[in-house]
């Protein structure tokens, strides 16, 4: 689609979804695909990255060409009427030596009593020592009652020396998502995953991470940052299962503040001697000397609080 | 001008008896720059929390420019014009030197404005601007940043709390010149808490806090002598010292 007939087709709302969820003030540079209330409001493909629309369910194929180096995708998604529920399948095939970025996101505009849910579900094939590097960001707006909620599914294969960097970001709006992210690495294959979560009011977040550790010299190295604020939920899952001579680590490291509520679940299996796995989880409150330093340079605690969840979440 | 009048700070003991940590401080910071000095455990941070608003005094009040200021909060004193440089330094996570350094300004800072205020304490500043501010960083880096967060300040009073700890002896002759550049452009007072004779040589006034008291104060050249040639200023007689302290507040 040319991008004139992308730019009739969004309003101001979608506009701001898009630049909270892929920093994009105008359609993008390279392949993208915008999906707009349940429809498709733009496309572009390039001569290495093909988009094509599945017959068989809701969705796309991304296929991406064998050495295709320093391109993007960005495959925004914007729901702005009250009440779409939608599941969407997005396969990504991943050439061979490849060496791009993948921007999803989804930004949900609730301005009535309905509902709005989006379930994208992700699967990647990485082939052969391919890098990729994906970020995801949720936002939700609108002052709607109707409940804006996300659950994103990522499946994960990633073949011999492959590389993929996920960054995981949620910071607003969703009142309710529970986000599974599965892997399984080959050999030399790295995954590290960076997730970054704020909830607030009543607001539940449940992240689930499993990654299987199948060919020796394989890495994963799964981090979560997050601040559960008000009365909101958090849960944090993360099981690395070692089935080589591998090496995992996985980390949450939560601030807590009024009665919100955090679980950390991290858990490690090891089927192999050379399976080096380690686990931390860190939940507390922000530390006292960090607000008193930054109040003797005149912030207000507000402000204080402010700037340290901030740098935190950064 | 920081005033201290009867100030004492208590906290509960070990045994619910009440553990007094000062006792009845009376002293008036009125020179550009009075180091206090004394032994480990003397009550020297305590004091320089008092001023800086971080634990009230269970008795006495603080005046600074004539105001009360004992039951401020941190906040407003340090929008006052009083800033601390902590003894230990804190650590964040996320927050970077360049962060750090804005809110101690308190306004936008250039990149060049924000690297003057690190060279000024001796970090090539193109290696540490952009850094979080977290435990990767050395004691001594710490310690630097620590200052030129107080130097971005530049408030009529500023507190630093043993700068010289942790750095480096071949850095220590910048040190003292930094606070020798503060010293000619302040328009207030610094005080400076330490151990270092070359440090208490630059000073306008010398206070020395053992046992959570003033036992003697007064011109640099009248109690650095003294200083010296004791031998161990924890046990010195600190009755003798007490009543010289009271003499000479008198006579000021
Ligand atoms: N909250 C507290 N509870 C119990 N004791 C305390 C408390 N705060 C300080 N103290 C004690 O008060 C005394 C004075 O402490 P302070 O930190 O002021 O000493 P200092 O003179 O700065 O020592 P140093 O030279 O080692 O830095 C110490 O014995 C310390 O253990
Ligand atoms: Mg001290």
């Amino acid at each position: 689609m040319p991008r004139k007939g992308v730019k009739r087709t969004m309003d101001e709302i979608q506009k701001t979804l898009l630049a909270q969820v892929a920093d994009l003030h105008e359609v993008p540079a390279g392949a993208y695909n915008i999906r707009a209330n349940g429809s498709l409001a733009g496309r572009n493909t390039t001569a290495n990255i093909d988009i094509v629309t599945k017959g068989d369910q809701p969705g796309i194929d991304i296929i991406i060409k064998p050495g295709t180096k320093n391109e993007s995708v960005h495959i925004p998604v914007l729901l702005s009427e009250s009440g779409i529920k939608e599941t969407v399948y997005n396969d990504f095939y991943i050439g061979e030596d490849c060496d791009i970025t993948i921007v999803a996101g989804c930004g949900i505009h609730n301005g009535g009593k309905d509902a709005s849910e989006h379930s994208g579900i992700h699967r990647f094939f990485v082939g052969r020592h391919a890098r990729v590097r994906y970020v995801e960001k949720h936002y939700g707006q609108g002052d709607g009652t109707g409940g804006r909620i996300m659950n994103p599914t990522t499946e994960i294969t990633m073949e011999e020396g492959a590389h993929m960097e996920l960054e995981m970001v949620q910071i607003k709006g969703i009142d309710s998502t529970q986000r599974k992210t599965e892997a399984s690495l080959a050999q030399e294959a790295s995954l590290v995953v960076r997730e970054k979560l704020m909830t607030h009011g009543t607001q539940y977040a449940r992240s689930d991470f499993a990654v299987a550790l199948n060919g020796d010299g394989s890495t994963a190295d799964v981090v979560s940052r997050s601040v559960a604020k008000e009365q909101s939920k958090q849960e944090f899952h993360a099981n690395i299962v070692g089935n080589a001579s591998c090496s995992g680590h996985t980390e949450c490291d939560a601030i807590i503040m009024d009665e919100a509520s955090v679980t950390a679940l991290p858990a490690l299996t090891a089927n192999h001697v050379d399976a080096a796995l380690i686990h931390e989880a860190a939940i507390g409150k922000i530390a006292g000397e960090q607000l008193i330093k930054l109040m003797t340079l005149g912030l207000t605690q507000e402000e204080a609080e402010e700037q340290i969840i901030s740098g935190f979440l950064k | 001008m920081l005033e201290l009048r009867n100030v004492s700070y208590e906290v509960e003991g070990d045994k619910g008896d009440n553990k007094e940590i000062l006792s009845h401080i009376n002293f008036v910071f009125d020179k550009r720059f009075t180091a206090i000095t004394g032994p480990n455990g003397g009550g020297k941070s305590t004091l320089a929390k008092l001023i800086a608003g971080i634990i009230t005094p269970t008795e006495g009040t603080i005046l600074f420019n004539g105001e009360d200021i004992t039951g401020m909060s941190i906040t407003d004193r340090a929008k006052a014009g009083i800033s601390y440089a902590f003894q230990q330094p804190v650590r964040f996570k996320g927050i970077t030197v360049k962060d750090l350094i804005t809110l101690a300004a308190g306004k936008k800072l250039s990149t060049a404005e924000a690297c003057g205020f690190l060279s000024e304490v001796g970090l090539c500043a193109r290696d540490y601007i952009s850094r979080e501010v977290n435990a990767s960083l050395s004691g001594g880096e710490c310690k630097r940043i620590e200052i030129a967060m107080i130097m971005a300040r530049q408030t009529e009073l500023s507190v630093f709390d043993e700068p010289e700890a942790g750095i480096d002896l071949w850095s220590f002759q910048n040190l003292i010149q930094v606070f020798e550049r503060m010293y000619e452009k302040i328009n207030g007072n610094i005080i400076i808490i330490s151990h270092q004779e070359r440090i208490l040589n630059i000073a306008d006034e010398i206070v020395v806090i053992a046992g959570g008291q003033v036992t003697q104060s007064g011109r640099r050249e009248e109690i650095l002598p003294k200083l010296l040639n004791t031998p161990n200023a924890a046990t010195n007689c600190q009755v003798l010292e007490q009543k010289e302290a009271g003499r000479e507040r008198k006579t000021e």
